[in-house]
Formats: C-alpha cells, sequence, structure tokens
C-alpha cells in the first residue's frame, strides 16, 4: 500500500537521519514530495511511504518514537464540496491531477491520495473553498 | 410541407402540455440521427444554460423612506459603496464593488447575502434639504425591509468568449483564472452547446423582451448588452468565433435563488459573481432547427495571449477539445479548465425545460429586434 504522510520536525530532531532508518530498517519504498526543514528549527516533509501495511504501522510508531509528528495528508486539505458551483476553477492550477473534473456528471473528483499540498486551489478557488495547510 | 410554427402555436402546445422541449444537449445529440427538418417538426422549445462569472451585474434597491426622511448620497452596504445619485432612497450596487476596508469582499457578496436573507448594514450620508433634513442614517436592511431589488446587469452573456493563455514567464491573476506561464494551461468560460447565445447565432428569436431563466427566477432581456458587437467573425456555420453580441438583464432578486447566483472572488483580480442564465429558444423552422442542433465540435472560438499586451489571438480550437481537457497549441498539448459550471449550465436548462413542460413559463416574441450592425469604439486618450 501507499500512504502519503506529512511529518513535522521540531527543533530536538530535524538533525536525525529519520528517513534514512525508515528505507534501511523497515524496507519502505520513500519519496519525498515535499519539504520545508531549517535546521535548528524543525520543519515538514511531505512523503509517501510504500510497503505492506504492517510494516507501515511498525514505521509510523518508530517516527511517533522519535517525537516526529505525522498526519495524513487528507487531514491537511478541507474542501467543502457541500458548498462547490464546480466551475473548474481548481482544476486549472492542480498540477498532479488531484483535483479534476467528471466528464459525465461534470462535478469536482477530489482525489487526495494525489496531492502534494501546495495549495493552489485554495488561491485559485473563487468561493474560498479550499483550506490547505503544509505547516502547523 | 413547411415545418414553420409561430410562438402562438407553441404557446398552446405548452398550455395543452403537448409542447416538446429539449436541452440543447438533446438535441444537439438528436441531430447526429434527424435531419433539420425532422427535428423542426418534432421538438418545440430548446432550453440552454449557461453559470459563469459576469462582472457587469449588479442590483437597483429602494431602502423606503426614514423619518425624517434623507437623500442619501453616499451609501455604504456592508462597507461596499453603492451608487447614490439617483432618487433620494434609491442606490445601485455593483457586484465588482469592494469593501472600504477589503478587496476580497464586495457589492457581489452583499447582493448574495441579500438574496440569501442576511441581515445587511446600511450607512448613508447627505448634505441635509428643506425635502430630506436627515444628513446621515446607519441602520440594517435585508431583503424583506427593503422595497425593491432589481437586478439589472448591462453585460452578461456572451456569444462565445475566447480562451485564455499565458505566453509570458511569470503566473497572471486573471478574471480567467490562474495563468501559468510558458502555456502551462488554457481556460475557457463559454457553455458550448448549451450556451444561450450560439444556440440562435442570428438572434433571431433572442430580443428586448424575451423571457428567460435569470438566477432561478423568470427574467427578462431588457436591451442588447454594452460592448454587443455584430462585426465579429463566424464560422462556416455562422457561428461567432469570438465575444460578440452580449445581453442586457433585468429580473425580480427577491424572486431568485442563491443556488443560481453566487459571489466570487479572484486573487489579485477582484470580485465578480456568477449569474445563471438559461434562455428558451423556439423552433420556428428548420433554420433554428439547425442553429440549436450544432455539437460542441462545431463551435470554435480564439485563443488569446494574455501574457501579450492587448491579449492578440494566436490560435484557434473548439468547445469539444475544451471540454475534453486538452487543446493543440503550435503543435503543444495545453491542459484546459473550465472558468464557468456546466454542472450549474445543465442544471438551468434542465429547470427551464421543467418549467416549460409543466407551462409555469412561456415563450415570447421579442418585442424588438436586437441591433444588426454594430462595432465597438475604442477609447482615444486626447486633450481637446
Amino acid at each position: 500500500m501507499k500512504k502519503r504522510l506529512i511529518l513535522n520536525f521540531t527543533e530536538g530532531n530535524v538533525e536525525e537521519p529519520i528517513t534514512y532508518f525508515l528505507i534501511k530498517n523497515y524496507d519502505l519504498l520513500v519519496n519525498i514530495l515535499k519539504a520545508e526543514i531549517y535546521p535548528e528549527e524543525g520543519g515538514n516533509l511531505l512523503m509517501e511511504m510504500e510497503g505492506d501495511e504492517k510494516t507501515i504501522k511498525k514505521s509510523i510508531n518508530y517516527l511517533k518514537s522519535r517525537n516526529v509528528e505525522v498526519v495524513n495528508v487528507d487531514r491537511k486539505i478541507h474542501f467543502r464540496e457541500e458548498d462547490c458551483i464546480y466551475c473548474g476553477s481548481c482544476t486549472a492550477v492542480c498540477c498532479t491531477g488531484s483535483l479534476s473534473i467528471d466528464k459525465k456528471t461534470w462535478k469536482i473528483v477530489f482525489n487526495k491520495e494525489k496531492c502534494l499540498v501546495c495549495g493552489l486551489c485554495a488561491e485559485a478557488c473563487p468561493l474560498s473553498l479550499f483550506e490547505v495547510s503544509f505547516g502547523n | 410541407m413547411s415545418t414553420a410554427k409561430s410562438f402562438d402555436e407553441i404557446n398552446e402546445k405548452i398550455r395543452n402540455g403537448k409542447a416538446v422541449v429539449l436541452t440543447a444537449e438533446e438535441v444537439s445529440r438528436m441531430s447526429l440521427e434527424l435531419k433539420p427538418s425532422e427535428i423542426a417538426k418534432k421538438v418545440d422549445v430548446v432550453t440552454t444554460g449557461t453559470f459563469a462569472p459576469m462582472c457587469s451585474s449588479g442590483v437597483f434597491i429602494n431602502f423606503g423612506h426614514s423619518d425624517p426622511p434623507i437623500r442619501m448620497q453616499n451609501v455604504l452596504l456592508n462597507n461596499v459603496p453603492a451608487y447614490g445619485g439617483i432618487a433620494a432612497v434609491d442606490a445601485y450596487l455593483g457586484a465588482t464593488q469592494t469593501a472600504m476596508d477589503r478587496t476580497d469582499y464586495g457589492g457581489a457578496h452583499v447582493i448574495e447575502e441579500l438574496l440569501s436573507g442576511k441581515d445587511i448594514k446600511l450607512k448613508a450620508t447627505s448634505c441635509g434639504t428643506d425635502c430630506y433634513p436627515r444628513k446621515e442614517i446607519e441602520t440594517i436592511i435585508n431583503k424583506e425591509t427593503v422595497n425593491e431589488i432589481i437586478l439589472f446587469n448591462p453585460r452578461n452573456a456572451y456569444q462565445n468568449y475566447p480562451v485564455a493563455v499565458n505566453s509570458s514567464k511569470k503566473t497572471l491573476y486573471t478574471y480567467m483564472g490562474m495563468l501559468f506561464p510558458n502555456y502551462r494551461n488554457a481556460t475557457y468560460s463559454t457553455s458550448g452547446e448549451l450556451s444561450p447565445l450560439l444556440n440562435d447565432p442570428e438572434l433571431r428569436t433572442i430580443g428586448i423582451g424575451t423571457a428567460i431563466f435569470l438566477s432561478g427566477a423568470k427574467g427578462f432581456v431588457a436591451w442588447n448588452g454594452t460592448q454587443f458587437n455584430t462585426k465579429k467573425p463566424r464560422n462556416s456555420l455562422g457561428i461567432p468565433v469570438s465575444n460578440a453580441a452580449t445581453l442586457s438583464v433585468i429580473g425580480n432578486l427577491k424572486e431568485m435563488s442563491p443556488d443560481f447566483l453566487k459571489a466570487a472572488y479572484y486573487r489579485k483580480y477582484g470580485v465578480s459573481i456568477f449569474i445563471g442564465i438559461g434562455i428558451p429558444i423556439p423552433v420556428i423552422d428548420e433554420d433554428i432547427a439547425k442553429s440549436v442542433s450544432v455539437r460542441n465540435e462545431q463551435i470554435e472560438t480564439i485563443i488569446c495571449d494574455y501574457g501579450t499586451s492587448g491579449h492578440p489571438e494566436i490560435g484557434r480550437t473548439n468547445y469539444k477539445a475544451l471540454q475534453d481537457g486538452f487543446i493543440e497549441l503550435n503543435g503543444k498539448r495545453i491542459r484546459t479548465a473550465s472558468m464557468s459550471s456546466m454542472f450549474k449550465a445543465r442544471q438551468i436548462a434542465e429547470t427551464l425545460k421543467n418549467w416549460i413542460k409543466k407551462d409555469k413559463f412561456q415563450i415570447n416574441e421579442p418585442v424588438q429586434q436586437l441591433p444588426f450592425n454594430t462595432s465597438l469604439n475604442s477609447l482615444k486618450i486626447r486633450s481637446e
């Protein structure tokens, strides 16, 4: 399975080579999609992990033991679909194809698995229906 | 045998519940199998729809008189200025007018909130006169407390609109959405084969006084819209390939629905408003049958470069490609996105169809045709 997670590092654990241990000790396929990390300050990292469910669970426990906060990417994106008029403005700026229009129903389809948390949809939506935060 | 029908004959059928009403999408599909003469015989009315940002919109409000009365000169509604240079308690609130203290809230939001029944803060000042001694007023209004709220939009329902791309090196924030540099996306804002004025390109059945669906209520075509231009180039089917005709429309905001009127804010551009318009096209003869049958692949539009001053035309495409998601420009495949809602456009055409089928809405002949021969002046800068 694949999982997209946002890892939040603090001043205390930002210097640890945590990605290395994820790969070496848990044999995960790790893809870093976005990172905003500052030495001595901490920051956030968007990571896609691929592996079996059990191993991913174990690796998340490892991250937590190192005081790395782990958040599922979809908890960082809020889309008030009930107010959406399905204009398509967000699809104009979504480069990953996470937001698209279904050509049969003409409704927006939001595939959060593809989202890179870039936040452009929040800028483009004329009704301000998106709230996206990469950091805290 | 002539297939011509009069407006009266069609209305008679509507009254008897016998009218055949289809949406423009349905009749376009039908045209793959039937000839225009057959469609003219079979179909009585075709309904169209569009739900798009239409900046040139606004409302006339009459607030009612206070005691003692005031001639409102400077009017603020939720801190958004409205034009008070008309009679004492009349004002015009334009959709794109922004609030005094913020840029992401404006006339469109006040109009939507009024329609939704919300309270709005009214502040007005005046110099005070013998007839109108009061110099200031501060109160709360809503759609029940005011007399009229007349939606009167000087330019809506553009007959076609160019596709926007950006050749420059930086992202542009436009009324056509965010345009990425180096032609990385393309945006369009017309509902293609569902679009009202593309289904009657010569405007034979649409004119002054035509009853229409306007944001959920019955409204009317008041006049030609501003920037009405009959000189724009047309394709082989007689359909304009860029922004040609426009409509000025009018209706009672109090009867409308917030489902079909939405305030919009485009970052670094400003406030606009989504207006829903649906126009019934009576199939009075074979020529109209032909024009309502038009399909997305037959409706072309030009591509304009917003990255170059004057937005020059740099290509041409059609609505099938646009709706399929990609257009070709100089050998490059560009991803497309709509700025207007096809979902709502369909809902509007369906709603209007049901109104007509249930005899809640009759068609009518224009009181006067729209102009046949107009072109645009540009604004020259001069000192005398």
